[in-house]
């Protein structure tokens, strides 16, 4: 396969193209002929394919592309002697070529403005849902909490399973070795100051109020809201919620709300099992420093007060309810198609954990100005 | 029609997905205890317009009367009513994989009625009779064919007794034999109970099989209605081609 190149007169260029336009020879010759032909910037442009003994969809794109480009300069482009058969491909091409054309043309239809529009009405398309969906949510809640019999028990208490007793080994494994590692990353300094029996009122306290319900809370984030979302987002894809709808059951009290309440129940005692399991490891520390296990009660007793220990356990009752809640939000609002699910896991843990945050951030300021 | 009165009535409805129309003013009115299908090309709107009438989507304009209720414009309330007139089939039969079939078929009985339980599970049980399931009441979803879902589908729809079943491509992922004893169940059950069948389908051999009447949804608007063994002589090309198994495109 070859081209060569002959100037007819100072405006026509002639391309005569022989043997195979296959996709070997293509990849061969695209650089230099576009090249050959950019350089005599034709008015005219001929492609002679009168010895042209094969052409395939490579040798077709070839075509249009010198087509196109002598349109783009404002110049014309004709085939000569292509035989009947290559023709046709290079219709389809083409065709194929203007379908593209339009379908790129409506992709990049939006100007920047109207992009702005499309994000903005999104965004409050994400924020209506959500407050509708934290409207049903409170009805509902309130609803079975009226009429018990409404909530559909084994879904909870299955959900109790789940969300408890099964994340109860990695709960327990996290607090004792943050209990551990952060005493003994605090000995040191402590030391110093011959004040070592203080660290337990730091762990003690810092396990109580903060890293017991926010380090419960992440790993529920992890653990529950990504099953959560793509339990109900599988669902969701499988038509099973539109089946509830039609069936005239409310999806928000059949799945939602059994999950929420499971939750919400079980997140603080997984919260108390973290903070022993944390205070064990602040004691395995003491203990190898030479201190006794009454002297580290006694010191924790001191430092520790029940409007802690209620405080933290009112935070990670709201934690358990955000958790719960993101994660079945997030399954609702998965689409049909294939990545969906895993992008509403990804979504519900990633948001649950800036929700918490946010939740936590409230009610540090909260308690800061109750004096807690 | 035997039945002067239909029970379904869809008049200038129009859908909109965004800025797309998907049909425009489409009308037609369906007869208690008729088996009607809507067909038409994939993306023609069949679904969508199975969504309307169930009140799954809004639609832009127009209304859907079933059993004298305006489905497009109703409360939530006055929709769960005319909800508990219908029965869906969906696509993919929709099961809840965690329950068992009867535990599937009892469910509508359990949380939308004051049934004692002793009485939902003999109406259960007598409903995937209906279906020739009786001896697989404690199967999982999962351990049955897709045809004995779809049938288990067909049971859970017409647990509470509904005037009207919707089925959504019931022969969709089903080999011929078996889409052909799902539609001698959906014979069976039209002569013995008198539920009106609309059916979304676009298998030509079930439309000739069991559709009365049949309504061809074609580029926004329905382009041919009636018997379907006469459409395929229709005079319009698109409609013969399509009715004779030939590209509409």
């Amino acid at each position: 396969m070859s081209f060569q190149i002959k100037e007819i007169n100072p405006s026509t260029l002639q391309v005569s193209f022989s043997g195979r336009l296959d996709m070997d020879s293509v990849a061969k010759m695209w650089q230099p002929c576009l090249l050959a032909v950019t350089k005599y910037h034709p008015k005219q442009l001929s492609l002679e394919m009168k010895d042209v003994d094969y052409c395939d969809g490579a040798g077709a794109a070839l075509i249009q592309t010198l087509q196109k480009q002598q349109i783009d300069t404002n110049g014309s482009c004709s085939i000569e002697n292509l035989r009947s058969d290559f023709k046709n491909l290079l219709a389809n091409e083409s065709d194929q070529h203007a379908k593209l054309a339009a379908q790129s043309l409506a992709t990049i239809k939006l100007n920047f403005t109207e992009r702005l529009g499309h994000i903005g009405v999104n965004a409050l398309d994400d924020l209506r849902d959500n407050i509708i969906f934290l409207g049903s949510l409170a009805y509902q809640l309130y609803f079975v909490l009226l009429r018990p019999k409404k909530i559909r028990w084994l879904d909870f208490y299955r959900t109790i399973e789940e969300v408890g007793p099964k994340a109860l080994p990695i709960v327990a494994l996290i607090g004792f070795l943050i209990g551990l590692i952060s005493t003994f990353q605090a000995a040191p300094s402590f030391g110093q100051f011959g004040a070592q029996i203080l660290m337990v009122n730091l762990v003690g306290l810092g396990l109580v109020r903060e890293m017991g319900p926010l380090l419960t809370a992440v790993l529920l984030a992890g653990r529950t809201a990504s099953a959560f979302a793509a339990e109900i987002g599988t669902m969701k894809i499988n038509q099973e919620i539109n089946a509830l709808t039609t069936m005239g059951l409310n999806p928000i009290r059949f799945l939602i709300v059994p999950r929420i309440l499971a939750t919400m129940l079980i997140t603080p005692l997984l919260e108390i099992f973290l903070i022993i399991f944390g205070l064990a490891g602040c004691y395995a520390v003491m203990a190898a420093l030479g201190y006794s296990l009454d002297a580290f009660l006694n010191q924790l007793y001191q430092s520790i007060h029940t409007a802690d220990y209620i405080g933290g356990l009112i935070k990670v009752f709201v934690f358990g309810w955000v958790i719960a809640g993101v994660g079945c939000l997030h399954g609702l609002k998965t689409s049909s198609d294939a990545q969906a699910v895993g992008r509403s896991t990804t979504q519900a843990v990633v948001s649950s954990i800036i929700m918490l945050v946010l939740v936590d951030g409230i009610f540090a300021t909260l308690y800061y100005f109750l004096g807690i | 029609m035997s039945e002067t009165i239909p029970i379904i009535t869809v008049e200038n409805l129009t859908t909109r997905y965004g800025n797309k129309t998907i049909f425009k003013n489409v009308e037609f009115s369906i007869y208690p205890g008729e088996i009607f299908m809507i067909t038409g090309v994939s993306g023609c709107g069949k679904t969508t317009l199975l969504n309307n009438m169930i009140g799954l989507l809004e639609a832009y304009s127009g209304s859907i009367k079933i059993d004298g209720d305006d489905i497009t414009s109703s409360s939530e309330n006055k929709k769960l009513s005319i909800l508990r007139k219908i029965g869906v089939l969906y696509q993919g039969s929709a099961l809840f994989g965690s329950m068992s079939l009867l535990k599937n078929v009892s469910l509508p009985l359990e949380e939308l009625t004051e049934l004692p339980p002793d009485a939902i599970s003999i109406i259960a049980h007598n409903k995937l009779k209906m279906v020739g399931l009786e001896s697989f009441c404690d199967y999982m979803p999962a351990e049955i064919s897709g045809g004995m879902q779809k049938r288990t589908a067909i049971a859970r729809a017409m647990v509470l007794d509904p005037k009207i079943l919707f089925l959504d491509e019931p022969s969709a992922g089903l080999d011929p034999s078996t889409s052909a004893e799902l539609d001698q169940i959906i014979m069976n059950l039209s002569k013995t109970l008198g539920i009106t069948f609309v059916i979304i389908s676009h298998d030509l051999s079930s439309i000739y099989n069991i559709g009365q009447r049949v309504i061809f949804l074609h580029q926004g608007e329905i382009l041919a209605e009636g018997d379907p063994k006469i459409l395929q002589k229709d005079k319009d090309l698109t409609v013969e081609r399509f009715f004779n198994r030939e590209s509409v495109s």
